[in-house]
C-alpha cells in the first residue's frame, strides 16, 4: 500500500515535463579525461590531461609551506567565518598586486589598478568579461589554439570572438608574423586574450621583442589588453621574467585587464583562489570601475571564500613565508622541466620519427605534441595514455618511472604499430 | 615611447559611470567606519551571540579538526562539487522519506552559497525553460534577487506579499497575483524566514499555493537560506519544500549554509531539481555543469568538506542541530524583547508584528526618514526599508535600541 502511495506521488513524465526536452551535455573536454583516466584499470595507465602537478610517485602536491600556513589560519582564534567584502580580502589584494605588477610599481602608489579577488582563474575571467560586456564595446579575439573553457566564458558573458593565429604548426613555435597581421586588421578598441606565460595548450610564448611587436599593434588598433596569468612561475621558474608581458605592456602605459590564478603556483586548487585586475589611468575611474566590478561579483558570489585567499595573503605579505613559497615553487617547476628533458632523450634514444625539440622548447605544464586526434585516441585506448585529443600532454603527469612506456607508446602510435 | 605614455592619458574605461553601493553590504561599510562606542549593527544579516561577537559552531571547530588529521590534497572538486555534500544537503533539504524514494531522480550541484544557488538556477532556466517564461517574486524580496535575474537576462514580475498595513502577508493580493501569472511561469518562494519581512506563511496558505501551481503549471523555485535557524527545527523549516515534493510537484531548490552552519566566508551552498526520473537527472546535471565551468570551474571545497562531515557524522550533526536551535532561540528572545521594551516605554504604536513575525529580520514598519535620524543621532544602523537584523540585538543593546526607536516615531506616524 505505501509502496503504491509512494509511486501515485511520482509525476508521470510526458512532453510536458518542463526538462524532457533536455539532452545530455557533451563532458568537460578536460575534466571528461580525467574521469575516463579515474575509471581505467589499466596498471599502465598515464594520466597526462588535466593540468594538475603530480610528484615523481604521481600524488597530487600539497606545498609545504600551504600545510604549515593552513594549519595557522584554521587555528587562529582571531579569525572568523564571516563574509569577506564583495571585492575580497584586502590584503590578498595588494599582495597580488605586488606580484603581478611589480613591488615598486608606480601604478600601485598612484591607485590606477582596480583588483577584486575571484574564484580562481576562471573566475577572474568571467568577472573581466562581464565588466568589458557591460562598459566597452568590442569583440574578443582569441589565440588559435587556446585553453576550451576560454570560448565558453566568453560566450556566456555575451561577447563576439574570433581567433588569431597563434600556434604555427609548422614550426610548433608561435606564429607572430600571423598575430601581428590578424590583429592589426582588427576594429579598433577590440580586446584581446593574450596568455602571460606558458601558453595552454601549446607551452609556446612569444619572446621578449615578439611581446614588443604585440604592444605596438595594440597601440597602433587601440586594442584593450586582456592577459591571463595561470602559471606566473611555471615557465621560466622565475616569477619575475614569468610575467614580463604584464610588466612591459603596464610600463608602456596600457590600460588592460588581468586575471590571475593561484590554483596552480600555490596548489591551492580547490580552494578556488584568483585576482582580476583593471589597470586604468587615474584613481577616479579607479574607483568607478571597482564599483561595477563589485556589481557583477555581487550576482555571481556576493562575496568570495574566504580560506584560500587567507593562506595565499600569508604568503604574499611575508617575507619569510614568500621566499619559501619560491622556493618550493623552482623544485615543483624543476621536475617539470625535467621531465621534458627526459621524455626528449627517451624518444631520440628510440630514434621515434619526427622532430621532438618542442618538447624541451616548449614551456610550463604543456606541451603541443603534434600528434594527431586520431593518434592520440589510440594512445588513449590502445596504451592507457590519457592526453587531449588536440594532442596537448600535461608534462606534470610524467614520472621517471613512466617516461619511458610513455615514449614506445608515442613510438608505437607514430609507426602505428 | 612618447606615443605611448599618451595612452595613459586616453582612458579606455572614462565612459564607466559610478556604480551604486550594494543597499545593505554598503550600510554596514558605513557602520564600520563610525568610531561611537554605543554604535549598532542591525544592518546585516549574519548572527552574532549575546555579546555581539560573530560565532563559529563547535560542530564546524570539530569538523574542521577531523579535516585535519585527515590530511587530505587540495585537487580541484569535479565541477559539480563535492558528491557527499550534495547528497547529504539534499537530503537535509528534502527530508529523509522523500530523499530514500527519490533520491536518485534529484539532481543536485554545489554552489556559491545563496547567490551562486540563484545565479546558476536563473541561468538554467533562462537556456531551458520556454523563451518568455517569466519569474515572479514577492514584494518584496531580497533585492540580489533582482540583480541576479537581471544578469541572468530573465524578465521579472511581482506578486504581492507584505501588506504595510497589517504588518503581515497581504496573502489575498497573493493569490490574486499568482493567479493572473502566466502559466508556466517560475515562482521564487523563500521557503522559511521571508527576507526581508520575517513575514512567513502558513501551512494553509503553502497549501493554497500547492494547488494553485498544479492548476496554473508554475515552476516553483525555492530560496532556503534560513533552514533550521528559523524554529529551530530543520524539519519544520522546510515544511513548504517538502508539501510540495509529498504531492509530486517537480520544484527547483537553492540552499544556503551561511547562516544556519555560519559558514559565511566559506560559500557553501547546493543547488538541485527535482526531475522525473534518473536518466533526466544524469541530464540535468550535464547542463548545470556546463553552465558552471565558465562561472566558477568548480567550487570552493572547504567549507563542502566541513558540511559534508557535520551532515555525515551522527554526532556532529546532533551538535549542530542543538547549536542552530540555540541560535533560533535567541533571536526569539531578542524579537520578544523588543517588542516589550518599546511597550513599556509607552509607545503609541503597536510592536507586535516584531515578535511575530520570525527569522534573522523583522520589518519594523520605520521609514526613511527614522532611519536617516537613527543612524545620525544614535548610531543604529539599518537598512532605509525599515529592515533590522535581529541578531545585532543582545541584553547589552536591546534596551538603547528599543528606546532610539521610541524616540523617534513617538511624534510620528508609522
Amino acid at each position: 500500500m505505501q509502496k503504491l502511495q509512494l509511486l501515485q506521488n511520482q509525476f508521470n513524465p510526458t512532453s510536458d515535463d518542463i526538462f524532457f526536452h533536455i539532452v545530455q551535455a557533451p563532458p568537460d573536454p578536460i575534466f571528461g579525461i580525467a574521469n575516463a583516466y579515474k575509471a581505467d584499470t589499466s596498471n599502465t595507465k598515464i594520466d597526462l590531461g588535466v593540468g594538475a602537478y603530480r610528484t615523481d610517485e604521481e600524488k597530487p602536491y600539497v606545498f609545504e609551506i600551504i600545510k604549515k600556513l593552513e594549519k595557522e589560519v584554521v587555528n587562529d582564534p582571531t579569525l572568523n567565518k564571516e563574509y569577506l567584502p564583495i571585492e575580497g580580502l584586502a590584503d590578498f589584494n595588494k599582495g597580488c598586486q605586488k606580484l603581478m605588477f611589480g613591488q615598486n610599481s608606480p601604478l600601485i602608489a598612484s591607485g590606477q589598478i582596480v583588483t577584486a579577488q575571484c574564484l580562481g582563474g576562471t573566475g577572474a575571467l568571467r568577472v573581466g568579461f562581464e565588466f568589458v560586456k557591460r562598459h566597452i564595446p568590442g569583440d574578443v579575439y582569441v589565440s588559435k589554439p587556446t585553453w576550451s573553457n576560454h570560448n565558453q566564458v566568453i560566450e556566456r558573458a555575451g561577447l563576439n570572438q574570433s581567433e588569431y593565429p597563434y600556434f604555427d604548426p609548422k614550426t610548433k613555435g608561435f606564429n607572430c608574423a600571423g598575430t601581428i597581421e590578424c590583429l592589426s586588421q582588427a576594429r579598433m578598441g577590440s580586446i584581446v586574450l593574450l596568455h602571460v606565460c606558458a601558453h595552454n595548450p601549446t607551452g609556446v610564448d612569444p619572446t621578449e621583442a615578439e611581446w614588443l611587436q604585440i604592444a605596438d599593434v595594440c597601440k597602433k588598433r587601440r586594442l584593450v589588453p586582456f592577459f591571463d596569468c595561470a602559471y606566473q612561475g611555471f615557465a621560466s621558474g622565475c616569477i619575475e621574467k614569468d610575467v614580463f608581458a604584464v610588466r612591459k605592456f603596464a610600463e608602456l602605459g596600457f590600460q588592460m585587464i588581468v586575471a590571475q590564478s593561484f590554483s596552480k603556483n600555490m596548489g591551492l586548487y580547490n580552494e578556488r583562489v584568483g585576482a582580476v585586475h583593471i589597470v586604468t589611468s587615474n584613481k577616479d575611474i579607479s574607483a568607478r570601475v571597482l564599483s561595477n566590478l563589485k556589481i557583477v561579483i555581487r550576482t555571481i558570489c556576493s562575496n568570495p571564500p574566504a580560506i584560500g585567499a587567507r593562506i595565499a595573503a600569508k604568503i604574499l605579505t611575508d617575507e619569510k613565508n614568500f621566499n619559501a613559497w619560491v622556493e618550493e615553487l623552482k623544485t615543483v617547476t624543476g621536475r617539470i622541466i625535467k621531465m621534458r628533458t627526459l621524455l626528449k632523450q627517451e624518444l631520440d634514444n628510440l630514434k621515434v620519427p619526427g622532430n621532438w625539440d618542442h618538447i624541451t622548447r616548449q614551456t610550463g605544464f604543456f606541451t603541443f605534441t603534434g600528434l594527431t586526434p586520431e593518434q592520440c585516441d589510440l594512445l588513449t585506448k590502445q596504451y592507457h595514455v590519457y592526453l587531449l585529443r588536440s594532442g596537448r600532454m600535461s608534462m606534470a603527469g610524467i614520472t621517471s618511472k613512466n617516461v619511458r612506456y610513455l615514449a614506445e607508446s608515442i613510438k608505437a602510435v607514430v609507426q602505428n604499430k | 615611447m612618447q606615443c605611448f605614455r599618451a595612452l595613459r592619458y586616453f582612458s579606455v574605461w572614462s565612459q564607466v559611470p559610478m556604480g551604486p553601493a550594494d543597499p545593505i553590504l554598503g550600510v554596514a561599510a558605513q557602520f564600520k567606519a563610525d568610531p561611537s562606542s554605543t554604535k549598532v549593527n542591525l544592518s546585516i544579516g549574519a548572527y552574532r551571540d549575546n555579546d555581539g561577537k560573530p560565532v563559529v559552531l563547535d560542530s564546524v571547530k570539530r569538523a574542521e579538526q577531523i579535516i585535519k588529521e585527515k590530511k587530505l590534497d587540495n585537487e580541484y572538486l569535479p565541477v559539480e562539487g563535492l558528491q557527499s555534500f550534495i547528497d547529504a544537503s539534499i537530503k537535509l533539504g528534502y527530508g529523509d522519506a522523500y530523499y530514500a524514494q527519490n533520491g536518485k531522480s534529484i539532481a543536485g550541484c554545489q554552489v556559491l552559497s545563496g547567490t551562486g544557488a540563484v545565479r546558476l538556477g536563473f541561468e538554467f532556466a533562462k537556456k531551458f525553460l520556454p523563451q518568455g517564461t517569466k519569474v515572479y517574486m514577492p514584494n518584496p524580496t531580497w533585492p540580489n534577487h533582482h540583480n541576479i535575474a537581471r544578469m541572468a537576462g530573465l524578465e521579472i514580475l511581482e506578486y504581492r506579499y507584505f501588506d504595510p498595513k497589517t504588518r503581515g502577508v497581504d496573502f489575498s493580493g497573493l493569490v490574486e497575483d499568482l493567479n493572473k501569472a502566466q502559466n508556466g511561469s517560475v515562482i521564487l518562494f523563500h521557503a522559511c524566514a521571508h527576507n526581508p519581512t520575517g513575514c512567513d506563511l502558513t501551512t494553509a496558505q503553502w497549501t493554497q499555493l500547492l494547488d494553485l501551481t498544479k492548476k496554473k503549471n508554475f515552476l516553483p523555485f525555492f530560496d532556503m537560506a534560513y533552514q533550521g535557524f528559523t524554529s529551530g527545527d530543520v524539519n519544520k523549516d522546510a515544511e513548504a519544500v517538502r508539501l510540495f515534493t509529498a504531492q509530486g510537484v517537480p520544484i527547483v531548490l537553492g540552499q544556503s549554509f551561511a547562516k544556519n552552519m555560519g559558514l559565511y566566508g566559506q560559500r557553501t551552498g547546493c543547488l538541485s531539481f527535482v526531475c522525473a526520473n534518473q536518466q533526466e537527472r544524469e541530464k540535468v546535471v550535464s547542463q548545470l555543469k556546463l553552465l558552471a565551468r565558465p562561472l566558477w570551474s568548480s567550487p570552493p571545497l572547504h567549507g563542502a568538506r566541513v558540511a559534508d562531515i557535520i551532515l555525515n557524522t551522527p554526532e556532529l550533526n546532533q551538535l549542530w542541530l542543538q547549536e542552530v536551535k540555540m541560535m533560533a532561540n535567541r533571536i526569539q528572545l531578542m524579537r520578544v524583547s523588543l517588542a516589550n521594551n518599546l511597550k513599556n516605554l509607552g509607545s503609541p504604536h503597536d510592536w507586535s508584528h516584531i515578535s511575530k513575525q520570525i527569522g534573522m529580520f523583522a520589518f519594523t514598519g520605520v521609514g526613511p526618514e527614522h532611519v536617516k535620524e537613527l543612524i545620525a543621532k544614535y548610531h543604529i544602523y539599518l537598512l532605509s526599508s525599515g529592515r533590522i537584523s535581529i541578531a545585532g540585538l543582545n541584553e547589552g543593546n536591546v534596551k538603547y535600541v528599543a528606546e532610539a526607536f521610541h524616540d523617534v516615531t513617538k511624534n510620528t506616524k508609522l
